[in-house]
């Protein structure tokens, strides 16, 4: 089996590994990272439960091998706030019951993060939009649509204070 | 004392973890030495197998194992699967075994599995496998399955019919020999799955020094997972320990006990060495229990008012493959459908057929669905040859709040007579239709149609028997830190069963609820467990949770009262300290008090204390909890390409007394959006061969944030009288109406073309050909 070295910056620190080339970036992340946050619920690319950021950009951490971000920035769920805190858009999934099983979770969380980043006063359409590639079982999307709204609010408020994250 | 958590809109103890990617699901846990397996399965519907050939398989480097069935320990290698739910109406009770033995019944049956270092190495092994069938001919559809001279499921069974029974109570005969007008319809839903987010998984680890066997495994019953690895294996249920741990959505299939979860604790064993499998997507569409095909032929006999004189009629339904679950979901949904109606007369052939698909077991909803769609496509059918409008039809049939308790006349599958608990039927369907602003719809239809969207509104109503028993035990337990340890057979995969069972022991008990410590899951933590499913947990095990909560509170004032030297009578608990409501108020904190519960080494307990602050409850129900509700469904269609938005829903539910708000609606909610799906998209489909075409997300659709709105929720509180809390099931209400209320309100839209449905899944492609049929489009292009 073809290894190959790869570097990739995962929230923020270098990881330098040499893997299988067929690994892929899920894989990587959760197994030889151990950063389990990141989850698979249909290894095909609709799901949307192994969504990360690449360089800024959400993509399917389980249709790339860990050997394309050669070189790449990822951010995954664990990345979202520092270790012990919650990011203004956790938080708004707890206040606004956003989660069940929390198992598509951290995807949602990244689609989010990269919609709110971009479109900082998104209608609900948007959101809805947006939240297409994530498919939840549980929750029905009414909370997760509600706390994105409420985050993108906070966010904006936030924004009009110097200083906010 | 006013409650201060119970009845709360407390957000969730769980959210945390979960959102900062620190969740523990089975993939999750890692052990030194782990191995990863993959399974074997059969591409064949129905073959002999011939032989096995693992030769090419085993010199690969990185494979440890490829075991057959004949590999298993004794009896897990020959013996059938337990049968969990026997029944004297099966004729026939096949289960699978663990791995196959001579035959295979469904595409997907696991035939041998690969033992690996990686994953990786594992599936590329297992297509290295190679094994000889001897192809038999295969019946897919239960009607031709169910015929004379239909090819068996089984080689060995002379029949395919696994049981036939009948339910019934009053004169049909008569009611149909005197009625005004009689209505028959022939009704079909499809089969989907339960499709959680998180696929099954599955890990064993044997420790050699401790000789215990545990098993993580993605279940909602791990105390009954254990007891059939136990009989399957030999072992004394002590040496073995079945972890669930975060659980990522389980709507049933889950908590059925499959072979994967024999083979892979087996596996361990063999090897000496961790093995774990996670199921791929495609695997849970081959192997993980599907649910819903059944065809029904009903007719309603009705006077000229509309008023109900008897149901009656036959009903067909497609066990799949095997019986795990013999036949409660049938039997469930036959006694399902007079609902919340008064129907003087009914009667129900039901036929259990096998065929050589997945079997089928309970989905969320488990077989109402089917019996709500059943009967509420008869009451529109009613309203529309009747000329009424459908809710005044309805609103006429129900069952009146003076008439609880409601003896159907029927026995449900919990053993008990059918008997309405509690409920105000007719409210739920007035808040409903006035929260759906429903009086007012013809007029917004008449506005939509002018600009030339066509919209329709449809309603269904139901009831559940929610709540059933056994019983599910909790332990309450209050440590040397301070803090209240609960422990549960009680499961959750995301119905936020720590929140709630927390806020009800933290109201009996007086502590906050961030110092309750939650063990759920776990049979080490509890020695009974039952689990997760018909709606049963908020009545068993929070029933559970209040006697020991209510236990343990006496508990701590008898103690707090001798320490303090004061009457129990003025022991006040809150927020963890105990404090005499007399003098200086002396108070001592509840941390002590399991210090002084825990006595002196050698010295005596004062008499009437006992060994710790703790109890245990086993509550055990005396009969189900009927919940009940009424939805309402506005949608619009697209008649030029079969499109359907469901553009309002609204929602009235009764579930007793509601512990936490915030959890109820997201349960409705959620399980709304499971009967989108099935009234919309989810479309399992097999071929004549009983071949499964739709395998990944990309074939069958599961419902996206676009596709369901946001339900406006009324709830109806009705107490239930029978339990300690008045609480009755929320968990798979959402889902059990919303097929019939959204079937009915496309065909309230498309009325302009005068066509009728009769099936779900309601797919753009059924929709345009009952459109053509009728002729719509020559008109819709003549004009």
């Amino acid at each position: 089996m073809g290894k190959q070295a790869t570097r990739v910056i995962v929230n923020g620190k270098s990881y330098a590994r040499v893997v299988d080339a067929r690994l892929t970036l899920a894989d990587f992340l959760r197994h030889e990272l151990n950063l389990t946050g990141t989850h698979l619920g249909c290894e095909h690319g609709v799901c949307g439960a192994c969504t990360v950021l690449v360089d800024g950009r959400t993509a399917r951490s389980c249709l790339m091998f860990a050997v394309q971000a050669n070189g790449c920035k990822v951010t995954t769920v664990e990345g979202l706030a520092p270790e012990g805190e919650l990011s203004v858009l956790q938080q708004a999934f707890i206040d606004n019951h956003g989660l069940q099983c929390g198992f598509c979770t951290p995807g949602m969380l990244m689609t989010l993060t990269e919609l709110l980043r971009d479109t900082p006063d998104p209608s609900e359409q948007e959101v809805r939009e947006a939240l297409t590639g994530n498919l939840c079982r549980c929750t029905g999307y009414a909370g997760i649509v509600a706390a994105a709204l409420d985050a993108a609010q906070r966010l904006r408020g936030a924004a009009a204070k110097p200083g906010a994250r | 004392m006013g409650a201060k958590h119970f009845g709360a809109r407390v957000t969730r103890l769980e959210d945390p973890a979960l959102l900062a990617g620190r969740g523990r699901f089975v993939d999750d846990v890692k052990l030194p030495g782990l191995l990863h397996a993959c399974f074997v399965r059969s591409p064949h519907a129905h073959a002999m197998l011939r032989g096995c050939d693992a030769r090419a398989a085993l010199i690969m480097p990185g494979v440890h194992a490829v075991l057959t069935a004949d590999d298993l320990p004794a009896p897990m290698r020959d013996a059938p699967l337990p049968l969990l739910l026997p029944s004297p109406a099966l004729n026939a009770a096949p289960t699978q075994t663990a791995l196959a033995r001579g035959e295979v019944c469904y595409v997907g049956q696991a035939i041998a599995v690969v033992i690996a270092d990686t994953r990786y190495i594992a599936e590329d092994a297992a297509a290295a496998v190679i094994v000889h069938y001897d192809v038999l001919p295969a019946v897919a559809d239960c009607r031709v399955a169910a015929e004379d001279g239909s090819p068996g499921a089984h080689n060995d069974l002379k029949t395919n019919l696994a049981s036939t029974f009948r339910l019934a109570y009053g004169d049909t005969d008569a009611a149909f020999a005197d009625a005004s007008h009689v209505f028959r319809e022939e009704l079909w839903q499809h089969r989907g799955g339960g499709m959680a987010i998180e696929t099954r998984a599955v890990l064993a680890h044997h420790e050699p020094v401790s000789d215990l066997l545990t098993v993580w495994s993605g279940t909602q019953t791990p105390h009954i997972g254990r007891r059939m690895l136990a009989d399957l294996t030999g072992r004394d249920l002590q040496s073995i320990r079945v972890i669930a741990p975060d659980v990522g959505g389980g709507f049933g299939p889950k908590a059925i006990f499959y072979p994967e979860e024999a083979v892979i604790p087996a596996a361990a064993l063999r090897l000496g060495r961790p093995v774990k499998w996670i199921e791929d997507r495609r695997e849970h569409f081959l192997c993980a229990t599907q649910e819903r095909d059944q065809y029904w032929d009903v007719a309603i006999a009705v006077d000229d008012e509309a008023k109900i004189l008897g149901v009656r009629g036959r009903m067909v339904h497609d066990t799949g493959a095997y019986v795990p679950w013999g036949i409660v979901m049938p039997y469930i949904a036959a006694s399902t459908v007079p609902g919340p109606y008064v129907v003087p007369s009914y009667q129900l052939e039901t036929v259990v057929v096998l065929t050589n698909k997945v079997p089928t077991t309970p989905v969320r909803g488990a077989g109402r669905p089917q019996a709500v769609f059943a009967m509420e496509r008869l009451l529109d059918r009613v309203a529309h040859e009747l000329k009424i409008d459908r809710a005044e039809v309805r609103r006429r049939n129900l069952i009146q709040p003076e008439q609880m308790p409601y003896e159907v006349g029927l026995t449900f599958r919990d053993g008990k007579p059918l008997v309405y608990d509690s409920g105000d039927y007719p409210r739920g369907q007035d808040d409903a239709l006035a929260l759906a602003e429903y009086d007012d719809f013809r007029e917004r239809q008449k506005a939509a149609l002018e600009q030339g969207r066509l919209v329709g509104i449809g309603l269904a109503n139901y009831v559940e028997g929610t709540g059933l028993g056994p019983f599910e035990g909790v332990t309450v337990r209050v440590l040397p830190n301070g803090k209240v340890a609960v422990a549960t057979g009680a499961t959750s995969q995301g119905q936020g069963t720590r929140t709630t069972l927390s806020q009800i022991v933290a109201e009996q008990v007086g502590c906050r609820l961030d110092d309750v410590v939650m063990t759920a899951g776990d049979t080490a933590a509890i020695s009974q467990g039952v689990g997760a499913f018909a709606s049963r947990q908020a009545v068993n095990a929070g029933s559970s949770a209040q006697i020991a909560g209510q236990a343990v509170r006496q508990q701590l004032i008898a103690l707090a009262a001798r320490a303090l030297g004061a009457e129990e009578t003025d022991i006040d608990l809150d927020d963890g300290v105990a404090t005499a409501q007399r003098g200086n108020k002396p108070s001592i904190a509840f941390g002590d008090l399991a210090r002084l519960a825990q006595g002196v080494p050698g010295v005596s307990l004062p008499i009437g204390q006992s060994a710790g602050i703790e109890h245990t409850a086993y509550y055990t129900p005396s009969q189900a909890a009927y919940c009940s509700g009424t939805h309402v469904a506005e949608v619009q269609v697209d008649a030029m390409t079969g499109g359907v938005k469901v553009v309002r829903y609204t929602v009235a539910h009764d579930s007793g007394r509601v512990i936490n708000p915030l959890i109820v609606d997201g349960q409705v909610q959620g399980g709304v959006a499971h009967g989108i799906g099935n009234a919309l998209l989810e479309w399992m489909q097999y071929d004549a061969n009983a071949q499964p075409l739709t395998t990944s997300f990309a074939d069958y659709m599961l419902p996206m944030a676009t596709d369901v709105p946001t339900c406006a929720i009324a709830h109806i509180e009705t107490v239930n009288p029978l339990n300690p809390l008045g609480v009755k099931g929320a968990g798979e209400g959402g889902t059990i109406p919303a097929p019939a209320a959204i079937v009915a309100a496309i065909e309230d839209a498309l009325a302009p073309f005068g066509v009728r449905f009769a099936e779900t899944p309601l797919t753009p492609e059924r929709i345009v050909a009952t459109l053509r049929a009728a002729g719509a489009y020559d008109r819709l292009f003549a004009g």
